[in-house]
């Protein structure tokens, strides 16, 4: 999973049906002590995250989607399936 | 997923024939504020995309998960237009 900052949602009529009623999100990727990273990515919302909320981003292989009993026939890939409250790391 | 715009398209005529009868898209990854980002890749569509055209793709395993049917050998696969983007 990847940390993120969401900056954006998408509006988007035509899309592959497994989108269908699902809350698109641009998600821009940062480091854990909240240095932003290059790109952009776009995830479903399955947990009410808002603009500029840290969030945590399930984006690698079908695991994601079979986690949150998506069909696993479905082209999707980064969910957002948490919003961060607090990071702690211990600097080296 | 991830977000871009159409920039071209392939032609192939000898390919894999789960390809058969789909369009490829030249894609430019862009980033939140509409510049390019990264190297333009090639994927393919589902949604009848054409030039210009702000769209989504999915990659990796799910890619081949567009079709119902069948499973496509892509590891990019455009799947929805962008209308807006509410930044």
């Amino acid at each position: 999973m990847v940390l993120g900052k969401v900056t954006g949602s998408i509006v988007s009529t035509i899309k592959h049906g497994c989108y269908a009623n699902k809350k698109l999100m641009l998600v821009k990727p940062i480091s854990p002590d909240g240095k932003e990273k290059k790109g952009v990515m776009v995830a479903v919302d399955t947990v009410g995250a808002g603009k500029d909320e840290i969030v945590l981003v399930a984006s690698e292989g079908k695991g994601a989607a079979e986690l949150l009993h998506f069909s696993c026939q479905m082209p999707l890939r980064s969910i957002i399936i948490a919003i961060v409250d607090a990071i702690d790391i211990e600097k080296k | 997923m991830r977000y871009g715009e159409v920039i071209g398209k392939i032609w192939a005529t000898q390919k894999d024939k789960q390809l058969g009868g789909l369009k490829l898209y030249v894609i430019q990854p862009l980033d939140e504020s509409q510049k390019s980002i990264g190297r333009p890749l090639i994927a393919v569509d589902t949604i009848n995309a054409s030039d210009g055209d702000r769209v989504f793709w999915v990659t990796g395993g799910e890619a081949t998960l567009a079709f119902k049917n069948r499973r496509i050998p892509s590891d990019a696969t455009i799947v929805g237009f962008v209308d807006r983007l509410d930044v």
